[in-house]
This record gives C-alpha cells, structure tokens and sequence, in this order.
C-alpha cells in the first residue's frame, strides 16, 4: 500500500510539472549557481501558492528528489487531498505556525537539513500582495544561516506567477514564467539579524527583472 | 493518392535534402575543427539546423493530414506567440479576466472560424469584435492606471500573433479556379519563399552587408534585404508549379511576401530593443521563441492572402 501510494505520488508528481511547463512554459535561469548536486536552502518571494510548484518544477530530477519545501501545515493538512500533495507529492516540511504548539518550526527545519535535504522556503511568511517587491523577511532564514553555516542560502526569484495566477482567480493565464537563482549568501561572522536579513533580501530583490511592471 | 499529396511529398523530400546538405556541411566543418577548441558559431549553426529538422517534420506531417492538420499546427504556434508576446506586455490584475478570454476564447474563436471556412468572421472577429469587447471587460474593473497602454498593448499582441499568424491556414480556403485542392500548396509557397529568402538574406548580408538599415536596431543591411529578396523571387520562380500564379506572378508574390516578412521582422527588433529582451523566448533551441521564428511569416501572411485573393480568387 505504501508502495502504491508513494508510486502514485511520483505520477502525480510528474503531472504538475508537466502541466506547469505546458502553461507557464517555466524556465530556470542559473545565474549564481550551477544546476549540481549540493545542499542549499532556496529562499524565493512569495506572491501565489504556484510559487513552490515552480520553482520544484524546473529544478533537474536530481535535484528535485532531495528537495522539501517548507511549508504550513494548518494549509496542507486542510483536507485529504492536500494532505496527500504536500508531505507526499511535495514531501513537504510541515511546520506549525500557532505559537503555542511545542514542535517548535525550526528544529523540524534543522533536523531536514541534518538529513542531508535542501530546502525551499518563503522567508516572507505571507503571499506578497502589495506593490513592494518583497516583505520584509521573518527570522528563519537567519537562524538557519547561523546554525548551519556551510549551506548555501540561494536567492530565488520567481517572476510573473503574480499575474499567471492571482489570488482567488481560478484560470490561470498562459505566461512565461521564469525562476532565477542567484549567487549563494551566508551568514558573515558577528553579523547581526537585521543586517544580514536586508542583506539577502537585496540579494533576491537583485533577480528581479528589470521590466517588470 | 492525388497530385496534391504527391505534390507536398516531393517539397518534404525537397526540404530535407536542404537539410541533409546544411547538416552535411556543419558535421564536415565540425570533424575538421581541432577538437580541444570550442567554435560557438558552428554550434549555434548546429542547434539551428536541428530546429528545422523538427519544424519540417511538422509541417510536413501537417500538410499531409491536410487543412485540419496545418490549422491545428497553426493555433499551438499562435498560442505559443500570443504566450511570449503577452509575458512582455504591460498588464495589470483587472487584465486578468480580458487577458484569459484573449488565451482560451478568441484565439481558439479564430481558428474554429478559419476551420469552418467563414472568410467574413476571421477577417472581422479580432479587428472589431475582440477590439471592443477586451476594453470592456477591462474596463469593468474600474482600474484606470496605464488602461490604454495595457489595452493597445493587448490588442497588438493578438493581431499579430493571431489574427496574422490565422492568415497561414487561411489561405487554404481560398477558391481558385482551376486550382481545386492544391490550396494547400500556397501554405509551403509562403512559407518557403520566406524562411529561406530571411535565411539568404542573413547570409548575403555577413558576406557583403555595407549599409545599415536601422543602425541601432538589428544588424540588417540593405544589400543583405536586396539579395535575399532576389533570392525569394528566384525560390518562388522555380516553385511556381505549385502555384496559381505562373513565372511572373510567382516571383513577384515572392517578392513581396519576402519584402513585407523582412520588414516586419525589423518592428519586430524594435520591440525586442524596446524591451530590452534579445529573444523573445527559450522554446526553440538556437532560435529564440517562437516569435522569433514567426516574425517575418506573420508580417507576409495576411498580405499574401489578401493579394492571392484579389489577383487569382473567385470569391
């Protein structure tokens, strides 16, 4: 059964990326990193729910079978079918946003990247709805270039998705949707919270294409 | 088998000899090259050649299945135009609705009606009725920032990558006397005489190419355009057995099918430039996007089916 299920998965998995790239024709643009096995954390502007399905759709197989999205699980644990797409399709990491839970977001975090996975995740905790590039960045993202500073946090801007597919819109428009990675950024040594945060925020906020209206 | 179907067989076997030779060429010029070193142009050249490979076999395929085939054909190449052309655009969130009826109901609209054969509504659908009625849904968001940019911006795109691009499988409705069904075979006229006179003409010009015609714009030159006209009017010459026009009439539908597909692929520059984008997708390796490909076809088509109409058409 499990067997089945995991099967089941893959081919689902396959669908979503073949429906993204016959929509959006979804591109990568490698521009501070190669395309090579190595551990990072992907850090991405957030403005739809597709973003997370883009970027895991254009990242090689390889690639893409040692990735976890991070992702909240009062979203993917909604109803059977997102309970199956998130932590099985995706294999998610599920975190728990309440502040009262005990399964504190960020040892679930560590304890993936100790197993030797990358990650994606949306440091602006929220969807983008605004005209700003990017919101300002919660605190993972730092805490996590801090306790483990060998791994590359890797800028990814994920471009015209907000358009493709706004939200509480059902039919998404055809565009060309690129996903651009950057040149990796660390935590430098007594760097404080808030600089280094601006500091990768200018990083990603650099991808962003010029025309972009 | 009829004649008409002889007919596209023997261009198909025309059109892979060209390739067979231009990809005899870049394997010859390949083994000679000291293997160590690295020749961008030749493998430039190389991804080219291996994209027309693909879009022979499609067209040819299409030509064989007949007028559903070369339509269908068509509407994907329109769609993936409409699809780059409208990434480039200016739009915004209360587009969403105009922009969606652009992708999943116009542009499948057009197609049906050339399909159906109503020369009246495809001439009409997108200059009137597309042109007022995305406006509106546009407008209907109450949303005033940049509107008559995002809806020019709109409308140009589903011209050309629609309405134009509709005017290739169109052509096969066209009623010629004494011509029957090889209507068809005016599809691989247009198509012919004015991908290899671009090609020719990108030739002539790296080899004695003087004089800019937009500096600033392409790399274009008239002595470039001037030969690879010539070129389109002799290809056209030496196909007009598979035309209604005779010798003369041939070369000269070449001639200005290949002009206006030379010019239009200059508007095209300058909205690249415009934009600040050297191609206009990834989609065909060594090529660009599909507009690319397109550009100067579309800028033809609707001339040549308007002129075919007026010189050879019964009705």
């Amino acid at each position: 059964m499990t067997i089945l299920r995991s099967f089941f998965a893959r081919i689902v998995g396959h669908c979503i990326r073949i429906f993204a790239r016959s929509i959006t024709a979804v591109r990568a643009d490698w521009q501070g990193i190669e395309p090579v096995a190595r551990q990072r954390v992907y850090y991405a502007n957030h403005t739809s729910n597709a973003d997370m399905p883009m970027i895991w759709s254009v990242l090689p197989p390889n690639l893409r079978r040692t990735v976890r999205p991070v992702a909240a699980a009062d979203y993917w644990l909604k109803n059977p079918l997102r309970a199956f797409i998130g932590p099985e399709v995706f294999n998610c990491v599920l975190v728990d946003r309440r502040p009262e839970v005990s399964d504190k977001p960020m040892d679930k975090i560590l304890a993936a990247l100790d197993e030797g996975s990358s990650l994606i995740i949306f440091p602006e905790g929220n969807r983008n709805m605004g005209n700003d590039a990017l919101l300002p960045f919660k605190a993972g993202l730092y805490n996590m270039g801090l306790a483990r500073p060998d791994i590359d946090l890797v800028p990814t801007w994920v471009a015209n998705l907000n358009t493709i597919m706004p939200k509480g819109k059902v039919i998404p428009l055809p565009l060309i949707c690129t996903v651009t990675f950057g040149t990796p950024v660390h935590v430098n040594d007594g760097e404080t919270k808030d600089v280094f945060l601006a500091r990768a925020a200018a990083a990603l906020a650099d991808l962003r294409p010029k025309d972009q209206t | 088998m009829t004649s008409t179907t002889i007919d596209i067989l023997w261009l198909t076997v025309g059109a892979f000899s060209i390739l067979v030779s231009l990809t005899f060429v870049g394997e010859v010029l390949r083994a000679r090259q000291d293997p160590d070193t690295d020749n961008p142009v030749l493998e430039t050249y190389m991804t080219r050649v291996q994209s027309w490979w693909g879009m022979v076999a499609f067209i040819g395929i299409a030509m064989l299945v007949g007028k559903v085939g070369v339509t269908v054909l068509f509407a994907f190449a329109s769609f993936a135009a409409l699809r780059e052309f409208l990434t480039l655009t200016t739009k915004a969130q209360a587009d969403h609705w105009s922009l969606a009826l652009a992708f999943f109901v116009i542009l499948p609209l057009q197609y049906i009606f050339v399909a159906l054969e109503w020369g009246g509504a495809y001439a009409v659908f997108i200059p009137v009725y597309a042109f007022l009625l995305l406006p509106i849904v546009s407008a209907l968001r109450g949303d005033a920032n940049r509107f008559l940019i995002r809806v020019a911006e709109t409308q140009w795109g589903l011209m050309i990558t629609v309405f134009c691009v509709s005017h290739v499988p169109a052509l096969i409705n066209l009623n010629i006397d004494g011509y029957g069904d090889r209507a068809i075979l005016l599809v691989t006229f247009l198509v012919m005489v004015v991908q290899l006179g671009d090609l020719l003409e990108y030739f002539f010009g790296r080899r004695i190419g003087r004089t800019k015609i937009a500096p600033g714009l392409s790399p274009k030159t008239w002595e470039g355009v001037v030969c690879g006209v010539i070129s389109a009017m002799l290809i056209g010459a030496c196909l007009n057995w598979i035309t209604p026009f005779g010798v003369w009439g041939a070369m000269g539908m070449a001639g200005i099918a290949s002009v206006a597909g030379m010019f239009g692929n200059l508007v095209f520059a300058a909205i690249k430039r415009d934009r600040g984008v050297k191609d206009w997708s990834h989609l065909i390796p060594g090529q660009g996007g599909f507009v690319d490909q397109l550009d100067s076809v579309v800028f033809a088509a609707p001339i040549f089916y308007h002129l075919t109409r007026y010189f050879v058409g019964t009705a």
